[in-house]
């Protein structure tokens, strides 16, 4: 039977009440929220956190909203609820091709997005589908709030730029006019990414004004192919370009050898896939089924 | 810590450590053995209950985080002496082999049709793709749903038709 170690166990009732029991009990607190990813790790011992501070109450984190121009997404939103989204749906497809593959229904019910970029794994599919999406996050903790880009939270493996007693509470997405998608191998449905790929493209008078490539367990640096978007951008969305910048992208990253495949292996999927959702994103711009 | 869990309509208070897992709750601290135990790291779906009308895998879920709300077991399926149509539909298909898939299986399927009075067969397959059936018996276990879709498991009432499903004689239930 894997039963995690003893813990203390606290149930927030507001952001402001978590922050302070995780100023209370310090770096050994952590913040459950679907648990998903946390409780699996506990029962392994590969994390033995002395408190819980469980915030599956905070119904004010559980919101999807179109905050101005933005994409509001709280950080205990449900992944199957990301997924059923209307607006997600319409205008960021990106999101709803990552969360068809993310895991099954069953564990989408429970898992939160929140949760997901906080647990910084590299096999996970939000990180790269919102950084490729340069979305902000909106933080909080003792001194208030603060917006952190995406790019800059994931600092490494299971590393994000949270602060001791802070909380992810939100993300951000400027809701526009560009097209996106997202593919994934995995070994069998419902598994980690053997490799998968995120692009978001805006296209304006025949050209690529902005791109963005998020790459999931591929060893990308904070899960983005920054060389491949700088090629895109100023050039023709056509087939000869993304193939070159899933080149590109595929030699950006450093996969690790591991049971879903060697390192070679995951770096040619790294480039295929990479061109593979580039295409599906400029066939959406163009108002195809993709 | 205290708590007080609502498992098919009745209120039950315990105390537990707040490492025990969902699962081991129901099944040790209530007696609802109906809710299987199997792989412990949420992939094979064999614990799946309803928590606050939503399927998940009470494998994954701590006993604590249900204190204040509702969770439905396999034991909360039937209607008094008379099977769900889910239930029943597994017995008309064949749905079930070994058995020990089929509880959460049936959970999850309940869930469905209150959501889709008439899934595809993709819908079935997409609905049970967090959940393993060792005897691989999946072909009958999505011929047990639809067939339960079409004989009153829609309004998740005990008003099942009686029509024997393909290759069978009767319907018992």
């Amino acid at each position: 039977m894997q039963v995690p170690a003893a813990f203390q166990y606290e149930r927030a009732s507001s952001v402001e009440q978590a922050i302070e029991l995780l100023g209370r009990y310090g770096p050994d607190a952590r913040v459950v929220a679907g648990g998903h990813s946390l409780l699996p790790m506990m029962k392994l011992r590969l994390a033995q956190p002395e408190a819980l501070i469980d915030i599956n109450g905070l119904g004010e984190l559980a919101s999807i909203r179109v905050d101005g121009h933005d994409l509001a997404v709280g950080a205990m939103v449900r992944h199957a609820e990301l997924l059923a989204s209307p607006v997600v749906g319409e205008h960021f497809p990106i999101l709803r091709d990552a969360e068809r593959v993310i895991a099954d229904p069953l564990v989408r019910n429970r898992g939160t997005v929140g949760g997901s970029l906080c647990q910084a794994d590299p096999s996970e599919d939000l990180s790269a589908a919102f950084s490729a999406l340069r979305a902000t996050l909106v933080t909080q903790g003792p001194a208030g709030r603060r917006t952190v880009a995406i790019r800059e939270f994931f600092l490494g493996p299971y590393e994000t730029a949270l602060t001791e007693a802070e909380l992810l509470v939100e993300i951000r997405v400027p809701i526009r006019s560009h097209a996106s998608a997202y593919r994934k191998v995995e070994r069998r449905v419902g598994d980690w990414a053997v490799v998968a790929a995120g692009a978001v493209l805006e296209i304006s008078g025949g050209l690529v004004t902005e791109a963005g490539i998020g790459l999931t367990a591929a060893g990308a640096p904070r899960f983005v192919a920054e060389r491949a978007e700088d090629f895109l951008r100023g050039g023709r969305p056509d087939d000869e370009r993304f193939a070159e910048a899933g080149r590109l992208a595929a030699a950006e990253c450093r996969p690790a050898a591991d049971q879903r495949g060697p390192a070679d292996y995951k770096r040619h999927l790294a480039g295929e896939l990479t061109t593979r959702a580039l295409r599906a994103a400029a066939a959406r711009a163009r108002g195809q089924e993709a | 810590m205290r708590i007080t869990v609502t498992v098919n309509g009745e209120q039950h208070t315990r105390d537990v450590e707040p490492r025990l897992l969902l699962v081991h709750f129901l099944r040790d601290e209530l007696g609802l053995t109906g809710t299987h135990w199997g792989c412990d790291t949420s992939n094979c779906g064999v614990c799946t209950v309803w928590l606050d009308g939503t399927p998940v895998k009470s494998c994954t879920v701590l006993a604590v985080m249900a204190d204040g709300h509702e969770v439905r077991t396999v034991e909360g399926l039937a209607h008094g002496a008379e099977l769900d149509p889910v239930q029943q539909g597994f017995i008309a298909c064949h749905g079930l082999q070994c058995g020990f898939c089929t509880p959460g299986m049936m959970m999850t399927a309940r869930w469905l049709l209150d959501h889709d009075a008439d899934p595809s067969e993709e819908d079935v397959r997409e609905a049970i793709s967090g959940q393993m059936c060792r005897c691989t018996g999946y072909e009958n276990i999505v011929r047990a749903i639809r067939w339960a879709a079409g004989h009153g498991g829609a309004r998740g009432t005990a008003d099942a038709g009686t029509e024997p499903a393909p290759g069978r004689e009767e319907v018992r239930a």
